[in-house]
């Protein structure tokens, strides 16, 4: 149970211990690349990290690292490399920032990544399988996929008990065994249950937290920025799950945003339009994509990044520690699959924000580089207008390549859309005095 | 089968009947060429019902079995006018033509059912099911084919399919009307082999796009008819009395998925002897015969997990693709590889790299390419490839 502090301390606390945090993190995986030590590969959507921190594995995000590059803004310097290599320019920017990365031995802005040990993946994004093919050719690396088969038709979602859900559980569960054998295998150490369990227990907490935290953003004014602030929650919610430290950052961020909450404290901006984010944020020029909305009094309430790159973490799902496997088996299917609908069929998660977060525009941000997110966004926008009818702001660019980016024709279309929002208003309430 | 819709021995491509091999050949490639897609019409025009399954591999059995048409959803060689605006940009060609079929009823169908096979075509099922009144779902194959589950998993996942075949189609689905179905594919597999054994030992026999155009048949058509066809063509040209050419023998690779405009096939057809290939490989993904006793559903899985070909998008621990690749390459005695990847393919362009790589290791030649179905012009790419070409014929 968390306990209110009252003290404005309180106020940014996620955002300092969060940096802390993940800084921290990567200073570990320096130490373990120069002592010649290996990392886990995983990824965002279903990292598994509760098995692998049950090894005590160091884990790697590549796809956190390539972003970081672009933040940095030194993506194209790693792009550059893997494509000087073979790799195209019209495939995941992840990818190839990684790639400049192994090819210069793990050299990175915030790290010396370690090379990989064990590559652990989920079919969420197809991306996942060529891209750990790669270091599996590289370093002979083991790879495990995790096959989790998601939604197979729009609202058709099974439960647990049914028929279909049981297949396909039990599917996740085999290989979630065999993971843990291959584990046993690659650190010469036998599994342990109940430190399982332990870890199974702060991944609930963080979890559980998450789900608060997405839901108390439903205050007006908001309590956080979903694009910035929340990519801030994110890094920890994947990095350090299953650990002591991040269960405990996650009850401690929960407290700073009831805090505010309760105190009616918002944004650093006043808030004028509430907005969600649909797709992936542009990293190259990350906060100045973001001040191109807060510059008119937009904030994003909620994204669906803060659903799927949580890997399905923000529907809370808890673990019952007596039946820890089966219940793992359990929550990843249920949190994954949550991760995938979220972008192949993302109208639901924008009506369950919609309904809950007084929504006054959405905004899609395809991407040239992530074709899972992107896809569908433009044939979901016509739905979501025919349905919801939401006024909505569609824009292109990139996660990582700052070749496909461009600000100006961005912050006219930004600028546009906002006009419009405005003119909006004043019909709005030229017609309530009529 | 309790009920079907159109018997076994109905019959839609009669064109080439009573006809000289060169004028079968001839039919053949107009049906295929065409964008009309009038065979299929013409068996719901008797009373059948489609059941359309994008690339790569989907076991048509299950829907044969329900006395569906499997027809094969490959894009088309089409302008996607009424399809660009529900994608964005950045993304291949075959996605769009092959909503445009469905959105302007070019091909009508009862259901769709896709695999995720990548970033771009996972979210297909979820457009396509947006935008038609019937299911459109998606069928997940097991992308972990190692574990000791996946051949279960995959047995619930075609019982799945079954179902779903059923509801579709007012028939119930036993066993022995799988069975059947098997056996009725396992000719049509065996039928297959032959032209490519055709392919691979004499290849100046049959013309590349007239080989392609024999197989993309089988994605149009009931299967029996198509055994027929295969039936009666095969021999023909194993007698034809064409003499060799000096050509250099390649293997093409990267038609997995979004295929390449037909006249790139005739120019390839040109210039080389193309003795193996990845076109269509979905039809051809099941190397053999799928045993007819025990359960269907599940042969048909193990058949998938234990005795099936290789592409890139999907990751088996014992078929790394750059050693399935050189296989094919031996396997066909070719001199060279044909290395091409659609426009905007990630699993293909991310392919390419690995087997650029592992061909310049073993010293085998190969040519790198981009394709899109519409493209029109290929001149330039004619010109490379000859000189190519020449420079292995006088090395």
């Amino acid at each position: 149970m968390t306990t209110l502090t009252d003290t404005p301390e309180i106020v940014g606390r996620g955002n300092r211990e969060g940096a802390d945090l993940f800084r921290e993190w990567f200073n570990d995986l320096d130490a373990t690349a120069k002592s010649g030590g290996t990392a886990a590969y995983v990824f965002v959507m279903g990292s598994i990290n509760e098995i692998l921190k049950s090894f005590d594995l160091p884990v790697t995000f590549p796809e956190i690292n390539s972003l970081q590059t672009a933040v940095r803004r030194v993506a194209h310097e790693y792009l550059e490399d893997a494509e000087d290599y073979g790799y195209s320019p019209d495939i995941c920017g992840y990818v190839k920032a990684d790639v400049g990365t192994q090819l210069r031995g793990g050299e990175h802005p915030m790290a010396q990544i370690p090379k990989p040990g064990l590559t652990v993946l989920t079919n969420a994004c197809n991306t996942y399988i060529k891209w750990a093919e790669i270091w599996e050719r590289m370093y002979g690396t083991p790879m495990f996929t995790i096959d989790i088969p998601g939604t197979r038709q729009e609202g058709l979602i099974t439960l647990p008990g049914e028929h279909d859900f049981e297949g396909d559980r039990t599917y996740v569960e085999t290989q979630l065994k065999e993971l843990i054998t291959l584990c046993e295998e690659v650190t010469g150490t036998k599994f342990d249950i109940d430190k399982f369990r332990e870890v199974l227990g702060y991944a609930n907490t963080m979890s559980a937290s998450w789900e608060r935290i997405l839901e108390l953003n439903a205050a007006s004014p908001s309590l956080f920025n979903a694009l910035t602030d929340g990519t801030i929650y994110l890094g920890v919610a994947n990095g350090l799950r299953g650990t002591r430290e991040g269960a405990e950052y996650f009850e401690r961020l929960v407290e700073e945003m009831e805090y505010k909450a309760a105190k009616g404290i918002g944004q650093a901006i006043e808030e004028k339009y509430r907005l969600i984010f649909v797709g992936v944020p542009c990293y190259p020029i990350f906060r100045r994509f973001n001040e191109l909305f807060t510059d008119w009094g937009g904030t994003f309430v909620n994204s669906t990044y803060l659903w799927f790159a949580s890997g399905g973490t923000n529907r809370g799902f808890q673990y019952d520690l007596d039946n820890p496997l089966t219940s793992l088996a359990e929550g990843v299917l249920i949190s994954v699959r949550d991760a995938m609908d979220s972008m192949f069929h993302q109208n639901r998660a924008i009506a369950d924000m919609a309904e809950n977060f007084d929504v006054d525009g959405v905004i899609y941000h395809p991407i040239k580089s992530c074709r899972t997110v992107s896809t569908g966004l433009a044939d979901g926008r016509k739905h979501m207008t025919e349905q919801l009818g939401i006024p909505s702001l569609f824009i292109e660019s990139d996660m990582m390549d700052r070749r496909v980016v461009s600000e100006a024709q961005m912050k006219n279309r930004i600028d546009a859309f906002f006009e419009g929002l405005a003119a909006r208003e004043r019909q709005s309430l030229a017609s309530q005095k009529g | 089968m309790t009920l079907t819709t159109t018997p076994a021995t109905t019959r839609v491509f009669t064109e080439w009947h009573d006809k000289s091999l060169d004028d079968a050949l001839v039919e053949c490639r107009d049906m295929v060429e065409s964008a009309e897609f009038e065979l299929v019409q013409r068996w719901r025009d008797q009373g059948g019902k489609v059941a359309g399954h994008f690339q790569v591999y989907f076991p048509e059995e299950i829907v044969h079995a329900a006395g569906m048409l499997p027809f094969k959803v490959r894009g088309a060689p089409v302008e996607p006018t009424d399809s660009d605006s529900h994608f964005g940009s950045y993304l291949c060609s075959i996605l769009k033509t092959s909503l445009e079929l469905a959105l302007t009823n070019t091909v009508e169908m009862e259901m769709f059912v896709s695999h995720p096979i990548c970033d771009a075509a996972r979210n297909l099922a979820a457009i396509w099911g947006r935008n038609t009144d019937y299911p459109a779902q998606i069928l997940y194959l097991p992308q972990n084919p190692n574990s000791a589950g996946s051949v279960d998993y995959l047995v619930h996942e075609y019982d799945r399919v079954r179902r779903l075949a059923e509801q579709v189609s007012g028939a119930t689905i036993t066993d022995d009307d799988l069975r059947a179905s098997i056996v009725v594919f396992n000719e049509n597999r065996r039928l297959l082999r032959e032209l490519y054994d055709i392919k691979r030992e004499t290849p100046w026999l049959i013309a590349a796009e007239d080989a392609y155009a024999l197989v993309a048949l089988a994605g149009m058509i009931p299967r029996e008819e198509h055994n027929e066809l295969l039936t009666a063509l095969l021999p023909q040209i194993k007698e034809r009395g064409l003499k060799k050419e000096d050509r250099i023998r390649v293997v093409f690779e990267g038609g997995f998925c979004e295929q390449p405009p037909f006249d790139l096939i005739r120019m390839l057809g040109r210039t080389c002897y193309v003795v193996d290939d990845d076109l269509l490989i979905g039809l051809r993904y099941i190397t053999e015969d799928v045993p007819t006793e025990g359960t269907p559903l599940r042969q048909l899985a193990e058949s998938y997990i234990d005795r099936s070909s290789y592409s890139p998008v999907q990751h088996d621990l014992r078929k790394p693709k750059e050693d399935m690749l050189k296989a094919r390459i031996a396997g066909a005695k070719a001199d060279a590889a044909i290395l091409a990847a659609a426009k905007m393919c990630e699993p293909g362009l991310e392919e390419q790299v690995t087997y650029t790589h592992t061909l310049d290791d073993d010293e085998i030649a190969y040519f790198v390419s981009e394709f899109e179905e519409n493209m029109s012009s290929f001149d330039q790419l004619e010109l490379q490839l000859e000189t190519f070409a020449e420079n292995l014929l006088f090395a």
